[in-house]
């Protein structure tokens, strides 16, 4: 059986490309897609978590996870598509109408 | 097998309050008048009021949903919130051309998101809650659609609060994986028995939960999202997320703290007195240079934050009372303020810069006068309510022995004086400059009356909202 711990350092590794991802890349579906990186990182653990302490509370969060980040993208994808009607952009860098 | 159904009877309020926000949605359909939607949605939060004075208390669903005083308290700040804000938007979105019905119901259902997190006895309770919240609150942001001012602030909060969230779920997950539980009172009891208050993960965790919710109040060093948010959001938005998010944040914040990790302070303190100092620098020195007016309140509320972050450090009943009776006095002046600042904006003037306040006192010295109240309330001057807010946040901090730190508050609490104090400088002592016609509604006055009288009022009588936050948390 593949112990609990290497599920583990895959929830952190996913979750720490996730976190540069986000830093990083400057195309705003890409920053997008790192946060959803983010997220299924924490269902790995919590999943595996679930399943080594045998207690169900992790899967059912892992559930509300994944229900949210839906929601979360449908509003995400619709907030891009208000900013790209006013100016044709999805680079993170030409957002700057606020500064300082 | 037998499926019982919980007990509703504690939840009331949250389940009245859905109804109405789904009642609000569904009348935007049938009713022209977007007015009359701005009235029922009052109408039926002062509704939702009573019944939560009539629901009984206790928790519910196991003990993943809790109705006391200390959640009673935070609800009633909400409410204040969300009627005071709706008040203050009824013309401003007809001036911004956005008079749209799913606006109030947005508000509905993000207020609802608070009051969840403010009730929630799980984790998995708080995420939720706080997803709800967040969720309407991205909407609200850009809901100036034509501007890109707004879009960029929605892109902006939508960002930084979607990564702040996962860095909530991972501390929730270490949490879970550490103790087995994601209940908040199992959580404690877990971490008392083993003696697990200096283990190296639960420290990870709590660093974890300290950088989401740091996000939600906007402390430093997390706060990098507000100024562009509250600058671009629709200004009665920014008057409403100014108070009912960073109080929704507190609440979990006070409770996941105080009750999860009551015996891991050690753990917690060394992370948030410096969290704390930083938000107070960061938010009184950089209000200093601002030019726009709601940038400069975003700064401020950052500040206010760093303040109340004290009444968290003291660990005890005292100081979490101060830090709800500092958010209740907050959500009056800041939407006063907000409120005066509505005023400014009309068709083709915007009105948020602060030389647009040159010589107000002349020409509009009703408007100047109340904006000066609110600016002495802000910096903390008697006989208003934010002299009084502050004094027993620092009294509780100086009891609990920490008396270097409300030394610092107290230093940039003088700094603050001259940013606020500027805009008073700015109204009674230059010569206006534009023409500025202020947009003055009934509605609009009535807000700023009831803002008024209740800062004057908790000014001069001061104790009788302090034993009411010291009773709410009796037995917390």
């Amino acid at each position: 059986m593949v112990p609990l711990s290497w599920y583990m350092v895959l929830g952190a590794v996913v979750f720490a490309i996730g976190v540069f991802g986000f830093l990083s890349r400057k195309n705003i579906i890409i920053v997008f897609m790192s946060i959803e990186l983010m997220l299924n990182a924490v269902n790995i653990n919590l999943i595996s978590m679930s399943h080594y302490i045998q207690d169900l509370r992790g899967q059912i969060l892992a559930f509300f996870v994944i229900a949210v980040a839906a929601a979360e993208a449908a509003i995400g994808l619709a907030i891009v598509i208000a900013l790209f009607r006013n100016k044709a952009t999805a680079h993170v860098d030409e957002v700057k109408e606020m500064q300082g | 097998m037998n499926f019982q159904l919980p007990d509703l009877a504690p939840m009331m309020p949250e389940l009245v309050m859905t109804a109405l926000a789904l009642v609000v949605l569904l009348a935007d359909l049938l009713i022209r008048k977007k007015e009359v939607i701005a009235l029922i949605s009052m109408a039926g939060v002062a509704f939702v009021a009573l019944t939560l004075f009539y629901a009984p208390g206790g928790a519910t669903f196991g003990t993943m949903y809790i109705s006391d005083g200390y959640s009673t308290f935070f609800k009633v700040i909400f409410f204040i919130n969300v009627i005071l804000s709706v008040l203050i938007s009824i013309k401003y979105i007809a001036v911004e051309r956005v008079n749209y019905g799913e606006y109030y119901s947005l508000i509905l259902f993000s207020t609802i998101g608070m009051m969840i997190m403010a009730s929630a006895g799980d984790l998995i309770v708080l995420y939720l809650g706080l997803e709800l919240m967040a969720l309407s609150t991205y909407v609200l942001a850009g809901f100036i659609r034509h501007d890109i001012k707004s879009n960029e602030a929605a892109l902006k909060y939508f960002l930084l609060g979607a990564f702040s969230s996962a860095f909530l779920l991972y501390g929730i997950s270490l949490v879970y994986g550490l103790t087995g539980t994601t209940d908040i009172k199992a959580i404690a009891s877990f971490i008392s028995e083993k003696g697990l208050a200096d283990n190296l993960s639960l420290l990870l965790s709590v660093a974890f939960l300290v950088v989401a919710f740091g996000f939600k109040i906007a402390a430093a060093p997390f706060h990098m999202w507000a100024p562009d948010v509250y600058e671009g959001a629709p200004t009665s938005i920014t008057a409403f997320m100014s108070v009912g998010p960073k109080a929704a944040g507190f609440a979990v914040l006070g409770r996941v703290f105080m009750v999860a990790f009551a015996s891991a302070k050690v753990d917690w303190a060394v992370i948030l007195i410096p969290v704390a100092i930083l938000t107070m620098a960061v938010g009184n020195i950089v209000a200093l240079s601002q030019t726009n007016i709601k940038r400069m309140l975003a700064y401020s509320s950052i500040a206010h934050a760093g303040y109340a972050l004290l009444g968290i450090i003291t660990a005890n009943n005292d100081g979490l009372a101060s830090m709800m009776n500092y958010l209740m006095i907050y959500a009056f002046m800041n939407i006063g303020a907000f409120a005066v600042i509505i005023m400014l904006r009309s068709e083709g003037f915007k009105g948020d810069n602060i030389s647009d306040y040159e010589g107000l006192a002349k020409t509009h010295p009703l408007a100047a006068m109340l904006m000066l109240i609110f600016m002495f309330s802000l910096t903390g001057i008697p006989p208003t309510a934010g002299f009084i807010g502050k004094l027993y946040i620092f009294m509780s901090a100086i009891n609990a022995g920490y008396t270097w730190l409300v030394v610092i508050a107290v230093i940039f609490s003088a700094i603050s004086a001259y940013f606020y104090l500027r805009i008073v400088m700015y109204m009674y002592m230059k010569e206006p400059k534009t023409d500025v016609s202020l947009t003055t509604s009934f509605s609009n006055g009535v807000a700023l009356a009831v803002t008024t009288v209740a800062v004057l009022v908790i000014g001069v009588l001061p104790a009788s909202l302090l034993e009411l936050a010291k009773a709410a948390i009796s037995g917390f």
